[in-house]
C-alpha cells in the first residue's frame, strides 16, 4: 500500500488562499490510512471554518472517486464544473492525474507521500518496504528487501554497522502529522537475510556474490 | 578461490616476501592545510618499519579534504605509501572509476575499497546518500580495471592498466561471526589482495577471526588502536559498534586519569600500551592467517615505534 501523511492545514490554507469554492477529492485506492469520503469532509469542514473564521467567502465540498490514478476513472466519475480548485486527498499520483485530467483547475496536495509500505495491524506502526526498483531480487535474499530496508541499499552486506543485528543509522518515527515520537535503530536487513537464508538451509544465496544493481530500470520517469 | 593477485604496492611486496608487516592511519581533516598529517606521517615513516599508511576518506561521514589528494599528497612530500581509502557512500560508479583512474596517474598503489558509514551519522546528514556500489562491487571494479583494462559494463580504458592493490575491511567483531567469514570469501573471490580489520582490543577474538578466515589464504592485517587518554578507550568501549575493551585495560586507563602529572601520567599510558599492545601482537603473530598490524594512533604516532621495537626484540 501507499502510505501518506497528512499536510499540516496551514500548508493547505496557503495553497488555496486566492480560490472562493473549492473541491477536496478523497481516494477510495490503495492510499492508507484511508483517504475517502470521510477524511475528504473532514478537511474541507477544517478548510471552511478556517477561511470564514478569517472573514473569507468560502465554499468547500467533498466527494471521492475510486482510484485517483485512473484517467479514465477520473474523467467518468468526477464533476468539477463551478469549482476554483482542486484539493487531492491522494498520493503524489492521484494529484498529478487530477491536474492531468483538470487542466482547468489548479490542483493542491493535501497529503505528503511517504512510502510503499505495510502495517503492523490497524493504526498500528508502518514499515518502508519496496521501493519499486523494476529488478527484484527477494528470490535470492529470503524474501527480505536490502534495497529498501538496509539503510543503504547494500547488494553484499551486512556492513560494519550492524551490531547486534541493529543498523548503525537511527530512524525517526513520525505520527500523522510528522511529528517525532520515538527515534529507534531498525532491524539490520542483511542480519535478517542471514539468519533467513540459514533457517531456510540456503546460505549459498547469502554467499554469492551480486554485481551491481542496474539503476537505470528504477530511473524515473518511467513507463508501461 | 581467490582472483588473479599480483603485488604493485610496496606493501603487498612485502607481504609477498613473508614479512610481518606494519600499516598507519592518518586522518586529514575538514582543511586544506595538510601540515599537521604529514608532520604524523613523517613519523611513522621514520620509524622505518611502517611500510604504508592509510589516508582517510570522510570517516564517520565527517566531511574532509578529498583522501585521493592527501593521499598524492603525503605520498609525495612524505615518501611514505598511502593506502588511499575510497567509499561508495558519497560517490556513484561513475565518479568511482574516475577517481581510481586518477589515483594510478597520480603514483598511488593501493586502494582500500570501503562502503562507509552512513551519510545520515556524520557533520551532513541532509545529503542524499550515494551507494551506487558497495564495497564489495567496488573491489570488482578496481580488479577489472587492473586485471581487465575493462570497467563493469565492458567499457575499456585506452593506454596502460592502473597498477593498483585493493584491500578490503573486516570486522571480527561481528556476531555471528559465520556471516563475516562468508562475506570475507565473496570480497576474496572478486579480487580482494588483503583484508584490513576494524579494531580488536581482545587477543580471543582477534584469534577466532584469524582461524575462521584462514582457509581463504588472504593476508589479514589485524586492526589495533593504542588510546592515548582514559576517554578515548571509553569511547571505544561504549561507542564503537561492535568493539569491547577488556575490563582491565579500562580498570588501567581509569587508573592513569587521576594522575595529576600530565607528563607522568602520559608515560605511564605510553608504558601500558606498549606493553599491552607488544604482548596481543606476539600472540596474533603465531596465526597462519595475520600478516600484519594496522595501527590506528590517529594524533599518537609517538607510540608506533616502541610497539614495534617490543616486539621484535
Amino acid at each position: 500500500m501507499i502510505i501518506t501523511r497528512e499536510k499540516p492545514i496551514e500548508e493547505i490554507l496557503s495553497y488555496i488562499e486566492p480560490y472562493k469554492k473549492i473541491l477536496v477529492v478523497g481516494c477510495d485506492g490503495c492510499v492508507q490510512p484511508p483517504r475517502g469520503l470521510r477524511e475528504a469532509e473532514k478537511l474541507a469542514s477544517m478548510i471552511e471554518m478556517a477561511k470564514k473564521a478569517k472573514g473569507q467567502e468560502v465554499e468547500v465540498a467533498a466527494t471521492t472517486v475510486t482510484r485517483q490514478c485512473c484517467i479514465e476513472g477520473l474523467r467518468n466519475q468526477l464533476k468539477v464544473d463551478g469549482y476554483d480548485a482542486l484539493v487531492s486527498m491522494a498520493c503524489g499520483i492521484g494529484v498529478q492525474v487530477l491536474t492531468m485530467v483538470f487542466p482547468e483547475l489548479p490542483t493542491f496536495p493535501a497529503q505528503n507521500t511517504v512510502f510503499i509500505g505495510y502495517e503492523e495491524k490497524r493504526e498500528g506502526n508502518m514499515y518502508e518496504a519496496c521501493v519499486a526498483c523494476g529488478d527484484c531480487m527477494l528470490g535470492y535474499t529470503g524474501g527480505i528487501c536490502p534495497v529498501a530496508r538496509c539503510a543503504k541499499g547494500l547488494m553484499n552486506g551486512p556492513c560494519g554497522g550492524c551490531v547486534d543485528g541493529k543498523c548503525e543509522v537511527e530512524v525517526e518515527i513520525r505520527d500523522w502529522k510528522g511529528e517525532v515520537v520515538e527515534v529507534v535503530k531498525n532491524d539490520c536487513a542483511w542480519y535478517l537475510i542471514f539468519n533467513r537464508l540459514k533457517q531456510i538451509g540456503r546460505l549459498d544465496l547469502y554467499r554469492m556474490y551480486r554485481p551491481p544493481k542496474n539503476w537505470a530500470l528504477a530511473t524515473g520517469p518511467r513507463r508501461l | 578461490m581467490a582472483k588473479e593477485r599480483k603485488a604493485f604496492s610496496n606493501l603487498m611486496k612485502a607481504i609477498e616476501r613473508g614479512e610481518f608487516v606494519y600499516t598507519g592511519e592518518l586522518e586529514p581533516h575538514r582543511s586544506i592545510d595538510l601540515s599537521d598529517v604529514k608532520d604524523w606521517a613523517t613519523t611513522l615513516k621514520n620509524t622505518g618499519k611502517i611500510v604504508a599508511a592509510n589516508v582517510t576518506d570522510n570517516p564517520r561521514s565527517d566531511s574532509a579534504i578529498s583522501s585521493l589528494v592527501a593521499a598524492y599528497l603525503i605520498q609525495r612530500d612524505v615518501g611514505l605509501e598511502t593506502i588511499y581509502q575510497l567509499r561508495t557512500a558519497d560517490r556513484n560508479r561513475l565518479a568511482l572509476l574516475s577517481d581510481i583512474l586518477g589515483a594510478a596517474a597520480l603514483g598511488l598503489k593501493n586502494i582500500l575499497a570501503l562502503t562507509g558509514d552512513h551519510t545520515k551519522i556524520g557533520t551532513t546528514p541532509a545529503a542524499k546518500p550515494v551507494f551506487d556500489l558497495d564495497g564489495t562491487q567496488l573491489v570488482a571494479l578496481i580488479h577489472s580495471l587492473v586485471y581487465e583494462g575493462k570497467d563493469l559494463d565492458g567499457n575499456e580504458i585506452h593506454g596502460p592498466k592502473p597498477e593498483i592493490n585493493v584491500g578490503v575491511a573486516g570486522n571480527p567483531n561481528m556476531d555471528p561471526l559465520e556471516a563475516e567469514v562468508l562475506k570475507l570469501e565473496r570480497k576474496a573471490e572478486v579480487g580482494a589482495d588483503f583484508v584490513q580489520t576494524q579494531v580488536v582490543f581482545d587477543v580471543e577474538i582477534a584469534r577466532k577471526y584469524l582461524r575462521a578466515v584462514e582457509h581463504i589464504g588472504i593476508p589479514v592485517l589485524i586492526g589495533i588502536f593504542p588510546p592515548r587518554s582514559y576517554g578515548q578507550a571509553s569511547f571505544f568501549d561504549k561507542y564503537v559498534p561492535g568493539v569491547t575493551v577488556p575490563k582491565e585495560f579500562i580498570e588501567a586507563f581509569k587508573k592513569f586519569n587521576e594522575i595529576e602529572d600530565k607528563a607522568r601520567r602520559k608515560e605511564k599510558i605510553n608504558e601500558y600500551n606498549v606493553e599491552y599492545f607488544v604482548n596481543f601482537i606476539k600472540e596474533v603473530k603465531k596465526e597462519k592467517a595475520c600478516a600484519g598490524i594496522h595501527i590506528m594512533a590517529v594524533g599518537y604516532p609517538d607510540v608506533i615505534g616502541p610497539i614495534i621495537e617490543g616486539v621484535e626484540k
